[in-house]
């Protein structure tokens, strides 16, 4: 180690501050990073491992999965790219400091809901959904990832009271109104997997804001009422009750949404203890499963890796979502709190969800694996959210 | 201190619900790994056997066509394998030139004009005429057959030079027609299968090549399909989601089907052929409109070798797809509907060759062969006169100068005498179950009134008029079908009186029906394979076969048989050895001396004694039947020859010259070349060796 070896030569005759052991010698970038204070000290590096390793695998398994493609490294080299980036947003946003942070929200709303609003507008149909556009370049933005993002941090500023007070009913309305764009433009899409994420992670900030539970009771009585009056009215889209309904009886429907999950379990349960093997897999090298290379990036997993594989991933994941969850208990203040249980709330149900769908215990609906599956937008949200999560625990480190 | 340590309430609330969060993610995790153990894990058996089921097609590979062989072992319909360039229209017009270009390269690969390659593709309609696809524009549409192994090669390895264009192997059936033999309504023809067929072969439902499968749908193809057909083999092929084929899994491989050698002759064919068409040929220069007429050759132990329907047609017509047009042709009855097999389809007065089953039945209820019977000018039986044609009065007679002279009264007025003392009561019984005539029992003996069982399909009944018949036929026309009480008149037309008439009591057995049936008129109709079958039984001592076209199914591979196939016998007529034989002596001289002496007249009987006896059935509304049925020689016959031409005029004029013709082929009579040595066709069956050659039974020459 740099600081350790090497003698001091502090100057005589001067009366140098005490600065720790380290201290009476000119001091490198690096020791000056891990420092007490330094900005690297502070950092959650399981953290940063756990999703570096899930990067990693997520590029393994696109590869694998697009290995039979026209050019079998496309999205190889494309998803690379995804990721560095993504691991520059997550630098950039982990040395933001949380607080700072908070003057930015309405900022990072405002350009969100306009996202949302554009996509509505000049967005690309895709299998039914208006989800991405195009971005000069060559480029795509699929603005509903950010949404996750955006309502996170508005719903947090919303909620977290100066002092520690809990918050009330009329900040509880704010926050509604404020998630209620998002939440509503993301289902015009529609994005129905996305729009289940926002109203999950929304209702269990508003839990885990300390707000009295009574406010609650009455919120969920209401939101009752209101599922109650839509299920009337038929506003479900057919396509979406099929795929909710094919999920109970995939035999039933092999001809679309219940093929989907019949391939995916067929690929997952043929995978066995050990796998067939990166880019060997039967079905996925046969492209049986549609889009193997995002929102069923799992089977990849499943069938190439195994059970082992497959444990090994929701492991890390539930890492992942334990550190969030362990970020959020030490967080030192109320918005750094409920950011980082928000992010905890978001990759938990989103990857129960992906999961679980491959898997014959959630319905199909498109949403992808954090860090895993094939998409930039997706990573991108994914990196910035750990970088989040890094600068509300390096807030609390400094202060502890 | 931070805020939240201090311990504000909403950090306090917090934290807890926190440790809920915790556990709601703890499940999540518990839940996901158990339900992932319990898929790769627990059951990870079961799912490896639907990915593997998932991922392999079964893809049937046709099996070749067993060919169809004449006596001599020269093929009446071969089947060839040859690689076959196709283009699927469909890929074609999605290209964004429509195609022009992939077309112009594939003209030039196969020397051929882009405008000619240009019109076998497109799709026939009203207004596009020949050539054109007649075919579904969802099927490949064969460009090019035969081509070269090379053009197949570069076709299929530059899939995206020539997209939708393919080389397959393909069976292409053939018709070489050996010495101008064409017995197209016997070979029958294939056209692809349809579901019902599949069902009732109890085929197997594969991908790919089954929808295409050619399946005999007439004449021996259809008879003999299944043994013709072979057995299609399968390939495994593995598959990806689309469904494109990334590798083979295993392999079937297809049995070829047998091949069937039958009793045909080609050169007898042909000259049977030749003997029809001038017969037809003769009517229609006297003026009538003959369109149809049968001919067969059968050896008397029940074998087909020769048969012969007139309009005939060229059966390469199916081949590739017929059209509406040519179908249409082939159906019209104003064309004789060529499509039909007229030998054992068509229905016709059998005329005075009747007269041998009037002469048996007689006999049979206790009249003497050797007896004298009146020949009166007329007769009047219940009223009506029967004239004899021409109304000659030629005394007493016997049965063989009847035969001979071919006197009508002779019959009508045994026909009056055995219908009263057969049962008057029961002629009024109006039911199914009534009892049948004697005179009419002894036609249903020979085999007439029911169908022969030659092997082919579609075999026509005929009709002998017993009470039954007629009771059922009464209730088929007095009210329905021709409705003969509606359209009936007592004071009108001939026909409307007849339809009157039999509305009243259509269904009685009356005396005048039974004189008129006892000379092969009125009621009764023949099949010309039944009258020929019948023939048969006269000339070989009394047994009555189902005759067959067939001989054997041979499996090429390995050159032995498969399958015999025997005539087999219906029954042995109920009469005498020495009553046959009196009547083939009685028509040896209908040759000789009788109705047929002058058709006869220079033909050399003392190298082919010749027996035979002429039909002439009248018809109300057109002319009448032509029939000659013979058998030769008069000794010891081999062979039955039988010509019939409906519309036409004398048995003696039009049929029985077409009958001389013909053995004049047989036995190489008269400056004709002998079909074969001696007369005899082969009494064994041609080789085939496994290594696909074909010869001829040891004497014989091959057909060509």
């Amino acid at each position: 180690m740099l600081g350790r070896s090497g003698i001091s030569y502090g100057p005589r005759g001067y009366s140098t501050p005490r600065s720790g052991i380290f201290s009476g010698r000119p001091q490198s970038l690096m020791s000056k990073a891990f420092a007490r204070n330094g900005l690297l000290r502070h950092i959650d590096w399981l953290l940063v491992l756990v999703v570096c390793g899930l990067s990693a695998l997520g590029i393994l398994l696109v590869w694998s999965a697009t290995s039979q493609n026209a050019d079998p490294r496309e999205y190889l080299k494309k998803q690379l790219l995804n990721v560095i980036i993504g691991f520059v947003l997550m630098i950039v946003v982990t040395f933001m400091d949380s607080r700072r942070l908070r003057s930015w929200v309405p900022a990072a709303y405002g350009l969100t809901v306009l996202a949302l609003l554009a996509v509505l507008a000049i967005g690309k149909d895709v299998n039914g959904a208006k989800a991405w556009f195009d971005l000069p370049g060559g480029f795509q933005v699929e603005p509903s990832e950010f949404a996750k993002l955006a309502l996170v941090l508005v719903t947090a500023t919303i909620l977290s009271k100066r002092g520690g007070a809990r918050p009330g009913v009329k900040s509880l309305a704010l926050a509604l109104a404020c998630a209620a764009p998002l939440l509503g433009l993301v289902a015009i899409e529609p994005a129905l997997g996305v729009a289940m994420v926002l109203v999950v992670t929304v209702a269990a900030m508003i839990v885990l804001s300390g707000m009295r539970l009574r406010i609650i009771a009455v919120l969920v009585a209401g939101t009752a009422a209101l599922i109650a009056f839509a299920g009337g009215l038929h506003l479900l889209k057919s396509y979406q009750l099929t795929r909710f309904t094919s999920f109970l009886h995939p035999a039933a429907n092999q001809s679309s949404t219940g093929y989907n999950a019949a391939q995916a379990k067929i690929a997952i349960g043929s995978g066995g203890m050990f796998g067939q093997g990166l880019f060997h897999g039967q079905l996925i090298t046969g492209n049986f499963v549609p889009a193997q290379q995002t929102d069923f990036i799992f089977t990849v997993a499943g069938e190439e890796l195994g059970f082992v594989g497959a444990i090994v991933i929701v492991f890390l994941l539930g890492v992942v979502i334990v550190r969030a969850l362990r970020i959020a208990a030490r967080a030192d203040d109320q918005f750094g709190m409920l950011v980082a249980s928000g992010i905890a709330i978001w990759f938990a149900f989103q990857s129960f969800v992906n999961i679980g769908m491959t898997i014959g215990i959630m319905p199909i609906t498109g949403l992808p694996l954090p860090f895993l599956s094939y998409g930039g937008s997706a990573v991108f949200a994914d990196m910035i959210a750990i970088g989040l999560l890094q600068s509300v625990h390096r807030r609390h480190s400094l202060f502890e | 201190m931070s805020p939240r340590k201090s311990g504000a309430p909403a950090a306090i609330s917090s934290r807890r619900r926190l440790i809920g969060l915790y556990a709601v993610v703890a499940i999540m995790l518990v839940a996901l790994g158990g339900r992932l153990y319990y898929l790769q894990v627990m059951n990870t058996t079961a799912f490896t056997k639907l990915a593997a089921e998932n991922q392999t097609r079964d893809v049937a590979v046709p099996a070749v066509r067993g060919q169809i062989l004449d006596d001599t072992g020269a093929s009446l319909v071969g089947n060839q394998t040859e690689l076959v360039v196709s283009v699927d229209e469909m890929t074609l017009s999605q290209q964004s030139d429509g195609g022009v270009a992939v077309l112009n390269r594939l003209a030039s690969l196969l020397h051929m004009q882009y405008p000619t390659l240009a019109d076998k593709v497109r799709l026939c309609t009203a207004t596009v005429p020949q050539p054109c696809w007649a075919g579904s524009p969802y099927d490949p549409i064969p460009v090019d057959t035969d081509v070269s192994d090379q053009i197949a090669l570069q076709v299929m390895e530059e899939p995206k030079q020539y997209p939708g264009v393919t080389a397959q192997v393909q069976p292409v059936t053939e018709y070489p027609e050996p010495d101008g033999a064409n017995p197209a309504q016997v070979l029958g023809y294939l056209q692809p299968i349809t579901q019902g067929e599949m069902k009732a072969e109890h085929m197997t439902t594969v991908t790919g090549f089954s929808g295409e499968d050619l399946v005999g749908q007439a004449g021996l193809e259809a008879q003999y399909n299944i043994p013709l057909s072979g057995k299609p083999g399968t390939q495994t092929v593995t598959v990806n989601a689309a469904g494109d084929v990334t590798g083979t899994d295993g392999t079937t491989p297809a049995q070829t089907g047998d091949d069937l050698v039958t009793s045909i002759n080609a050169q007898i064919q042909a000259d049977t052929q030749n003997a029809l068409n001038a017969a037809v040929g003769r009517s229609r220069a006297e003026g009538n409109n003959t369109n149809q007429g049968a001919a067969i050759v059968m050896t008397t132990t029940g074998r087909v070798v020769a048969m012969a329907s007139y309009p005939d047609y060229d059966p390469s017509v199916w081949t590739g797809g017929i059209s509406q047009k040519e179908y249409k042709y082939l159906d019209s009855p104003s064309h004789g509907a060529p499509l039909n097999d007229w030998a054992t389809q068509g229905q016709y007065a059998p005329g005075s060759t009747f007269k041998i089953t009037s002469t048996a039945a007689a006999v049979a209820d206790g009249y003497s062969i050797n007896g004298e019977y009146n020949c009166p000018g007329t007769v009047n039986i219940d009223g009506h006169s029967f004239a004899n044609d021409g109304e000659p009065n030629l005394g007493d007679m016997s049965f063989a100068e009847a035969l001979i002279q071919s006197c009508d009264t002779v019959y009508y007025d045994l026909a009056y005498d055995m219908y009263q003392t057969d049962d008057p009561r029961a002629n009024d019984v109006t039911s199914t179950n009534a009892p049948t005539q004697k005179m009419q029992r002894m036609e249903l003996d020979w085999g007439f009134g029911n169908p022969t069982g030659v092997d082919l399909p579609s075999e026509s009944l005929g009709g002998v008029p017993t009470r039954s018949w007629l009771y059922s036929y009464y209730e088929d026309n007095a009210h329905k079908g021709q409705n003969w009480c509606k359209n009936g008149k007592e004071y009108g037309s001939y026909v409307q009186q007849i339809e009157w008439q039999d509305c009243q009591d259509g269904n009685v057995w009356e005396p005048g029906q039974a004189a008129i049936a006892a000379i092969g008129q009125g009621y009764v109709s023949v099949t010309p394979i039944q009258l020929a079958n019948a023939y048969v039984a006269l000339a070989n001592g009394g047994t009555l076969y189902s005759p067959r076209i067939g001989e054997a199914l041979v499996n090429p591979s390995t050159g032995k048989v498969a399958q015999w196939i025997n005539p087999p016998v219906i029954r042995h007529l109920p009469v005498s050895g020495y009553t046959l034989s009196y009547m083939r002596n009685a028509l040896a001289g209908v040759v000789t001396q009788g109705t047929a002496a002058s058709a006869f007249g220079g033909f050399p009987l003392n190298k082919v004694c010749v027996g035979g006896k002429t039909g002439t059935a009248q018809l109300f509304g057109s002319n009448a039947t032509s029939v000659f049925a013979s058998f030769a020689p008069c000794n010891h016959p081999k062979y039955v020859v039988l010509v019939m031409v409906p519309d036409s005029g004398y048995g003696a004029d039009v049929a029985a010259p077409a009958v001389r013709q013909i053995y004049d082929g047989i036995y190489g009579l008269e400056g004709h070349k002998a079909a074969v040595p001696n007369g005899q066709v082969p009494g064994s069956l041609p080789l085939i060796s496994p290594t696909g050659g074909i010869n001829p039974p040891a004497g014989y020459k091959k057909g060509s």
